[in-house]
């Protein structure tokens, strides 16, 4: 009886009596939510354009924000550094199309993922070999990023939010606008949402695949960049930021492999639902319960929705 | 030459139908087996025991157990690294509560827990396919990590949170803990191999395993043909957990000899899925040879460059090694995506129509 009212009554008690602590622990969840959120769009852009299921995108985060601040400490200006991460970004893209996805074209799904394993360890040693592994500051402030916090009045005390997460927001929102627009309104978009319909039928109206990959992959790489900017300004740059793409996945599961307000809604219920798991409920099991947590509320969501919350039904035919 | 099947007639059905149809294959199977058993642990130096035999043969044992899985059933898994967790931990808290019970028996037995929980983690594989199935797997896999690290239970309430190997011993030898010698702990990981691998290669060329293959190939077809999805994928979770988790046992217990929990992180995990992608998915002895290349790649990658002469510093090497294994990998899926065992068998027919081209 205990443990079910520790379960079932004492966290929402919590709650109700500290609104405070409520707001400040569903503002942190929101925040880790878009951050989660953006590397799951960076998923979804590649996953819908060439069925890639591509989980190199977290060390692309990571290496993205290390080519930018290694350039930073060359002596580079900081927003030189930055248009020039984007031309080296629009390189990578070029070379993984050119290197990987023309020569494993038509491959089975498994295949292309395991490749996209490669590319992950080429790119951790790579990245170490150039860059060092230390961990490095990312160059916040030379970008014109807020810094400093504001604290909000509350019932029963003060939440405190960090204005680079407001940036966060903002930013992400920014880029998740540009990226409907561009899916929507031009020509590039319409000839990238043809290729995620079927690859064979875009190709028969004279849609170049490897055109839309390289773009794709650039795309997938700026969204990169912009999370490793996000995310370094928060903490540090280092390699173990590779582990957030392994958060990102059941994001991607939860809502669904191709939408990409998909990509948003679950990574923002994610965020939210682990810092509250393991706020109110960590304790009870021993804490770290993020780990897996967020696995936990993804399995649940697919039990009843197999295609994840804005996934494209499966119809299955013989 | 030497590999023809010419005037091998097969005069039964059971002839025909064998897994060593060529006298040449059973003299090779035969000849590979007496290498093992008899030249290795007479010849070989403890550093080939030790470092490659033993640890080799144990992920050949976790890539059969992935390849049943991945391979056969087509059920793509990211929790191998956990569910040898399972079984490693498994046997640590069974021979600790009854050390009078042979350790042999208890490796076995971890094989069983580690098999209910893969049951218990596949139960999703009906709904979920796919990609989706792989993260649904990840969920095993991080909290069945968190349970050995936060849950002192696991380890026996250890001040180090990490399982030591007790001394075991079998017939008054010692075959497990600091005093068994390379030799020993060798026969027994080659005894457990061995029977497994043979066990494995009749299941899947049985009922069972034309169940899985059905299942691979397009799950809705083979539920028609009268095949009930749900027991054949939970078999699948349930005899591939099996193997991983005597594998676990088996590289606790015979190779490092006591255990963190971070070494059944989701690296080994994408270390084991590496052997079976690269060896071969749905074959045997891809799986032997995926785990060679991908476990003694590293090894090579780390002594070649010194005795070349090359001066390169350590942590250079580590992330050269990185690149290297990086870059191996996509040429190898470019080269050949269905992996060594298809190099294998085309080595094979080019042998059988030498000199001629085809």
């Amino acid at each position: 009886m205990d443990l079910l009212y520790k379960i079932f009554v004492d966290p929402f008690l919590q709650m109700g009596t500290a609104p405070d602590l409520l707001v400040q622990t569903l503002w942190e969840g929101l925040v880790a939510g878009v951050l989660y959120s953006l590397i799951a769009l960076g998923f979804v852009l590649i996953f819908k354009a060439s069925g890639v299921f591509n989980f190199a995108q977290g060390i692309m985060v990571v290496f993205a924000a290390l080519t930018l601040v290694g350039l930073h400490e060359h002596g580079v200006p900081a927003y030189l550094a930055l248009a020039l991460t984007i031309a080296v970004m629009f390189c990578l893209a070029f070379a993984v199309e050119r290197l990987i996805l023309r020569p494993l074209v038509n491959q089975p799904d498994i295949i292309l993922f395991m490749a996209t394993f490669g590319l992950t360890y080429f790119l951790i040693g790579f990245g170490e070999l150039i860059f060092g592994g230390e961990t490095k500051i990312m160059i916040a402030n030379q970008l014109g990023l807020p810094r400093g916090a504001i604290d909000l009045k509350m019932a029963g005390g003060f939440v405190s939010i960090q204005k680079i997460d407001i940036a966060a927001a903002i930013i992400a929102s920014l880029m998740v606008a540009g990226l409907a627009i561009f899916f929507q309104r031009t020509r590039i978009g319409r000839a990238l949402r043809a290729v995620a319909d079927s690859h064979r039928a875009a190709l028969s109206v004279g849609i170049s695949l490897e055109q839309i990959w390289v773009i794709v992959w650039f795309a997938a790489w700026l969204v990169a960049l912009t999370t490793g900017i996000m995310w370094g300004a928060r903490s540090d740059v280092s390699f173990a930021l590779d582990v957030i793409a392994l958060k990102a996945l059941p994001v991607l599961i939860l809502g669904g492999l191709t939408s990409i307000p998909g990509a948003i809604v679950g990574g923002l219920i994610i965020g939210v639902g682990e810092k509250l798991g393991e706020f109110y409920w960590g304790p009870l099991m021993g804490s770290g319960i993020e780990s897996w947590f967020a696995y936990v509320i993804a399995l649940i969501f697919l039990l009843f929705r197999p295609q994840g919350l804005f996934g494209e039904r499966i119809i299955e035919r013989i | 030459m030497l590999y023809r099947e010419a005037g091998q007639f097969k005069t039964n059905y059971a002839a025909d139908v064998a897994v060593f149809p060529i006298l040449q294959d059973r003299i090779g199977l035969a000849v590979i087996l007496f290498i093992a058993a008899v030249i290795i642990p007479w010849f070989g130096s403890s550093f080939l025991i030790q470092a490659i035999m033993i640890p080799f043969l144990i992920f050949s044992l976790a890539a059969i157990g992935l390849n049943l899985l991945t391979g056969y059933t087509g059920l793509l898994s990211l929790g191998t690294g956990a569910f040898m967790g399972v079984g490693a931990y498994a046997c640590y808290k069974l021979t600790t509560h009854f050390p009078n019970v042979n350790i042999i028996i208890w490796i076995a037995a971890s094989g069983f827990f580690s098999a209910a929980i893969g049951v218990l983690f596949g139960l999703p594989s009906l709904r979920i396919k796919g990609f989706y199935l792989a993260v649904a797997t990840l969920a095993a896999q991080f909290f069945l990590s968190w349970c050995f690290i936060r849950q002192p239970w696991f380890y026996n309430y250890n001040v180090s949170g990490a399982i030591e190997v007790p001394t075991r011993s079998l017939f008054g030898v010692p075959i497990t803990g600091a005093t068994a010698t390379d030799t020993t702990r060798y026969f027994v990981v080659l005894g457990f191999v061995v029977v497994m691998t043979w066990a494995a290669s009749n299941l899947v060329h049985g009922r069972i395993g034309r169940m899985w293959m059905a299942v691979r190939d397009m799950d809705l077809a083979a539920e028609l043909t009268g095949i009930r999805l749900l027991p054949t994928k939970l078999l699948a979770f349930a005899t591939s957990s099996f193997y991983c988790g005597v594998a676990g046992a088996l590289l606790v217990f015979l190779w490092y000899g006591g255990a963190e929990p971070a070494v059944f992180d989701v690296n080994l995990s994408f270390f084991i899925l590496f052997m079976v992608i690269i060896g071969g998915l749905g074959s045997l002895t891809g799986s032997f040879f995926g785990a060679a290349l991908i476990f003694i790649m590293p090894i090579v990658l780390r002594y070649v460059p010194p005795k070349l002469g090359i001066p390169i510093h350590p942590a250079t090497v580590e992330h050269i090694q990185y690149m290297v294994i990086g870059a191996l990998i996509i040429l190898f899926l470019i080269a050949e995506p269905a992996g060594l065992a298809r190099l294998w068998q085309i080595g094979k027919q080019k042998l059988r129509v030498w000199p001629f081209p085809y």
